[in-house]
């Protein structure tokens, strides 16, 4: 052995250096710059000739010609394994509570930390026996990690089948102890500890198979459930200008999601709203579990001031956490915000490599990485029969709001759902701000199929009498159109539009939104006569009024219904009058 | 004393180009020509080629002139002799006071660990009821005034200064008209904040690359009194102007331009800039305004596109008036639950009443009849931008709300207004 491989810098030029190397170098291998005491961590993305071109995960500056670069001889991976829940790591997985303690304010570069500590101890309890056959993936005994049993697997790189050769009695064990021993055919021994390492980019492969998304998964936002349904294991965007509620919409979807995990990345987004999340996910009983909403977290947070090459990892690094979770039957949502960040950091990274750029200087394969990253989600069976599920909901930032532009167009190609917000919607305080005549979902509401069609109908005949009333005047419009128009409004302002700020509002339970759904249905199917426009208009204005009402009523409260009470009164009454 | 290099083999644009050895990249040089030294940046190095940006602009600069590299990057003197002083836009006097060289930081420091903040939760008050009232302003928040020129937005800058509680305020002139600066001076001092002022001045006269240090000097001087428990505002106008230089370094540096021609990292400068706006955790907090002007009043444009995915809400100023559409603080939530339980229903209310009054408006023009409905939202809109959205209105956020209540008694019927039954009772003039 000769120590590590070196190589020497020889340009530098924003946040990509150039190295000279004389012995084999690897693609995406990580490195380290050795700067005085520093090691800046980096990865090459390119290799011509002896020369290797890497982007490094760091401010370079004060960075010299002629410094030394340590090649790693690995790709840039993660460490899985009990304590990530309720961790907030970087893009880099350090975690960043143990940065602090150790660098106050600021984050210095350079320095990095074990994602997960190596002195925690687990109670480990054993599921195998000596004389097993077990494979990638087995589930060989667990640990309890805040609300799960975390399961210890056997290291997903592993091909064929194994034998248990021997494995621990239960008791507490470290990381980096092995609790098990296993051997190939040819009697090669593997040991098997409590966690594993896994390169970023590589997505985990071992399940039995990959089943197709149709189980609606309820985000208790009706909006999104009844009229543009998420399966689970499938794949969401929301798109939308600046202002229009991406983050808002996000963040509750994080909170009420039916889900097991939810792995949250912050991409090249805001500091000040991940720590919105941290600081109040403690804070937040989660009513499934019962347990603060943090337990069920896992935050990967590369805010936009960080550096821009770590930007790019986050996703993975986020991605493949949640594949971790779901080896372990779990459902997973992961939300990423912002994708388009993410492109950006492409992007610049392209640009320094001096790439031919394609449209709007975006590199070619953009449309590939987005392509494989939305397909690391999915439902599967496990080899043990289980099923797990990684849910995709990733948020673009189209530039200008205009939904041509790539990354858009590029997400749209691969999603399942298509969740378009608007800035007329926001402008109008209509939140949330998913325009319904935009959007569009392949899955299966829960909704009985007719209903939402003609809840659907009534939308798009609503805005044709709008755009109909732009031309000829209120007064030109028949009534039975304005009726059609008021019914429309009164349908989006009474059950699409979700008041954030209203502890019942801000999330309505599948039968809850089955029921109102069905009672709005039959309101939108009766024939009103009235005398004039301006008394439906005034009908309509009392009705709306009393749902507001209704709404914020605990589910089968009696406040709830007595508002229910009251809504069918003032129906019939008007039911008698026409 | 440190190596002179005179070998400067290429000038293109305000970029240098020279062969030196040992030198740190983003390190600091200075430029000796006739016409006296300037600053320079290295923002490249390639081999033994270190491209450096000069400051004071490339014109006059001989390829025989010699350059002195300092061996730290760029660095600004902070605390308490600040406070009342002017410089421009690298940091030396404009007020014919004594140059500071103590306690010199680095500029562009590091960015904050996430953990290491909080929810900013303090609203800052301005007495203007499109803000308080409908979009309030919190401290430690960043938020752009987008804008076209003509528009008053210096003296709105002006204004929301002198009349927020902090305890320092900074200015960072970037590009600005002399005229501006001293109406800055002026207004800051009639207000007595000038002595707990710091002015960074850059003005349209000065070369346009010595503005990109405005923002990060501004910053670093305001982290560091925020890392000292103190509250300090600091306000950029106008940062389209540091977006413009951005790109005309980087056109000159041969970049592939993303959009109209600036640079694809145009997001993450500006975010940098912008993420220091911050709350810490057992200490001050900075806040930023900022003032954009939008090219051909284009929203889409990338400088305000890029600055309102950054920024937490913006203000539009359009025609004299903060513009209720578009308009938004992101962070009002977070103060607006606090002040008095029928805020955020008045202020949801009027808007989305003023919404159809807009709408409204659109048909009279088109010369439709007018409903009962619309000629209440007529009076109503009219009363709305005479007593809530004018700039000359100045009163306390209480005040506003009683009288958006007062407001909707004259012009509506309870149930119009779409509010629930509860607040109704409560809240209803009699």
């Amino acid at each position: 052995m000769t120590g590590p491989r070196k190589g020497r810098i020889t340009k530098i030029s924003g946040n990509m250096v150039t190295v000279s190397f004389d012995s084999p170098v690897m693609q995406n291998e990580v490195a380290y710059i050795l700067h005085g005491a520093e090691r800046l961590k980096s990865e090459i993305v390119r290799v011509r000739g002896n020369l290797a071109e890497m982007q490094v995960y760091e401010a370079t500056s004060g960075l010299k010609i002629g410094e030394e670069v340590e090649f790693s001889g690995e790709l840039l991976s993660v460490e899985l394994g009990p304590g990530m829940l309720g961790q907030i790591f970087d893009g880099l997985q350090n975690p960043l509570p143990d940065l602090a303690k150790q660098c106050g304010f600021f984050l210095k570069r350079g320095i990095y930390i074990e994602a997960l500590s190596d002195t925690q101890t687990w109670d480990f309890t054993p599921l195998v026996t000596p004389g097993d056959r077990v494979r990638a993936g087995d589930k060989i005994g667990f640990v309890v990690e805040k609300i799960f049993k975390h399961y210890c697997m056997v290291p997903f790189f592993l091909q064929g089948n194994f034998e248990v050769v021997s494995i621990e009695n239960a008791g507490k064990f470290t990381l980096h102890q092995a609790v098990a021993q296993i051997k190939d055919l040819n009697g090669k021994i593997f040991p098997v500890y409590l966690s594993q390492n896994w390169p970023v980019k590589i997505p985990i492969r071992a399940y039995a198979e990959k089943l197709k998304p149709d189980e609606p998964l309820v985000t208790k936002m009706r909006l999104i459930d009844t009229l543009f349904p998420v399966a689970r294991g499938g794949t969401y965007c929301i798109p939308g200008p600046f202002g229009s509620g991406k983050t808002v919409l996000q963040q509750l979807i994080s909170r009420h999601a039916d889900v097991d995990v939810v792995v949250i990345a912050a991409c090249g987004e805001r500091a000040g709203e991940v720590v919105e999340t941290l600081k109040t996910f403690p804070a937040i009983i989660d009513p499934r579990t019962n347990r603060p909403l943090s337990d069920r977290t896992v935050i990967i947070c590369n805010t936009s001031s960080m550096p821009v090459a770590a930007r790019e990892s986050s996703v993975y690094t986020a991605v493949t956490i949640a594949e971790y979770y779901r080896q372990m039957g779990l459902h997973v949502l992961l939300l990423a915000d912002s994708t388009s960040r993410w492109a950006q950091a492409m992007r610049e990274m392209s640009g320094r490599l001096e790439e031919i750029p394609g449209e709007e200087a975006f590199p070619a394969y953009l449309e590939s990485h987005i392509a494989s990253f939305y397909e690391r989600a999915g439902m599967v069976r496990l080899y043990g029969g289980s099923i797990g599920s990684i849910t995709i909901g990733g948020a673009v930032s189209p530039a200008g709001g205009n939904f041509e532009e790539p990354v858009t167009q590029a997400t749209l190609k691969v999603v399942g759902a298509f969740h378009g917000l608007s800035r007329s919607r926001s402008d109008g305080r209509r939140y949330p701000a998913i325009d319904p005549l935009i959007s569009w979902s392949k899955y299966k509401s829960f909704i009985d199929e007719k209903q939402k069609e003609r809840g659907h109908g009534i939308l798009r005949r609503g805005n044709d009498v709008v755009q109909m009333m732009k031309v000829i005047g209120e007064e030109g419009t028949s009534l039975s159109d304005y009726i059609d128009y008021l019914k429309a409004e009164f349908f989006d302002f009474v059950y699409l539009q979700q008041n954030a700020y209203d502890v019942v509002d801000e999330a309505t339970p599948k039968d809850r939104q089955i029921y109102v759904f069905d009672f709005i249905h039959r309101i939108l199917e009766s024939e009103f006569t009235f005398e004039d426009k301006d008394t439906a208009l005034h009908f309509f204005q009392q009705l709306r009024q009393l749902f507001k009402e209704w709404n914020s009523a605990p589910w089968r409260s009696k406040e709830f219904e007595k508002a229910e009470n009251e809504i069918n009164v003032l129906l019939l009454e008007r039911l008698k009058k026409g | 004393m440190q190596k002179l290099y005179s070998n400067i083999t290429q000038i293109a644009g305000d970029v240098i180009t020279l062969e030196a050895e040992n030198v740190g990249n983003m390190e600091l040089a200075q430029v000796m020509t006739k016409r006296g030294t300037s600053l320079a940046q290295v923002i490249r190095l390639d081999g033994k080629k270190v491209f450096l940006q000069v400051f004071a602009g490339s014109r006059g600069i001989s390829t025989g002139d010699k350059v002195r590299f300092l061996g730290h990057p760029m660095r600004i003197p902070t605390g308490k002799t600040l406070l009342g002083r002017i410089f421009n836009g690298s940091g030396k006097p404009l007020d014919n006071g004594p140059e500071l060289t103590d306690n010199l930081i680095d500029i562009g420091g590091p960015p904050v660990n996430p953990v290491k903040r909080i929810i900013p939760n303090k609203m800052i008050r301005t007495g203007i009821p499109m803000i308080d009232l409908f979009n309030s302003l919190v401290e430690s928040q960043k938020l752009p005034i987008f804008s076209i020129a003509g528009e008053p937005y210096n003296e709105l800058l002006a204004r929301i200064a002198t009349q927020a509680e902090v305890d320092i305020i900074i200015l960072g002139g970037i590009g600005l008209k002399y005229d501006d600066y001293l109406f800055f001076r002026d207004t800051l001092e009639e207000h007595g904040a000038l002595s707990h002022s710091i002015v960074f001045m850059h003005t349209a006269a000065d070369p346009i690359v010595e503005c990109l240090l405005v923002p990060d000097i501004s910053l670093a001087v305001a982290e560091n009194f925020a890392l000292e428990g103190k509250r300090v505002l600091v306000l950029l106008t106008d940062m389209s102007n540091f977006c413009d230089a951005l790109k005309v370094i980087s056109i000159t540096m041969e970049q592939i331009p993303s959009n109209r021609g600036y640079p694809g990292d145009l997001y993450s400068q500006l975010a940098a800039r912008y993420e220091k706006a911050v709350d810490f955790d057992t200490a001050g907090s900075i806040t930023i305004l900022a003032a954009t002007t939008m090219p051909g009043d284009d929203v889409t444009h990338p400088i305000p596109d890029n600055t309102g995915y950054i920024t937490e809400g913006q203000f539009y100023l359009k025609n004299g008036v903060i513009e209720p559409f578009g308009s938004l603080s992101r962070l009002k939530q977070q103060v607006n639950a606090k002040t008095r339980d029928d805020h955020r229903t008045i202020m949801d209310t009027m808007i989305q009443l003023f919404a159809a009054y807009r709408e409204t408006l659109e048909k009279r023009a088109m010369g439709f009849q007018m409903s009962a409905w619309d000629i209440k939202l007529l009076n109503y809109g009219k009363l709305f931008e005479d007593k809530m959205m004018s700039l000359k209105v100045n009163i306390p956020l209480e005040r506003a709300l009683d009288l958006g209540w007062e407001i909707l008694h004259d012009c509506f019927l309870p149930e119009e207004t779409g509010i629930k039954k509860s607040i109704i009772d409560q809240y209803w003039p009699k």
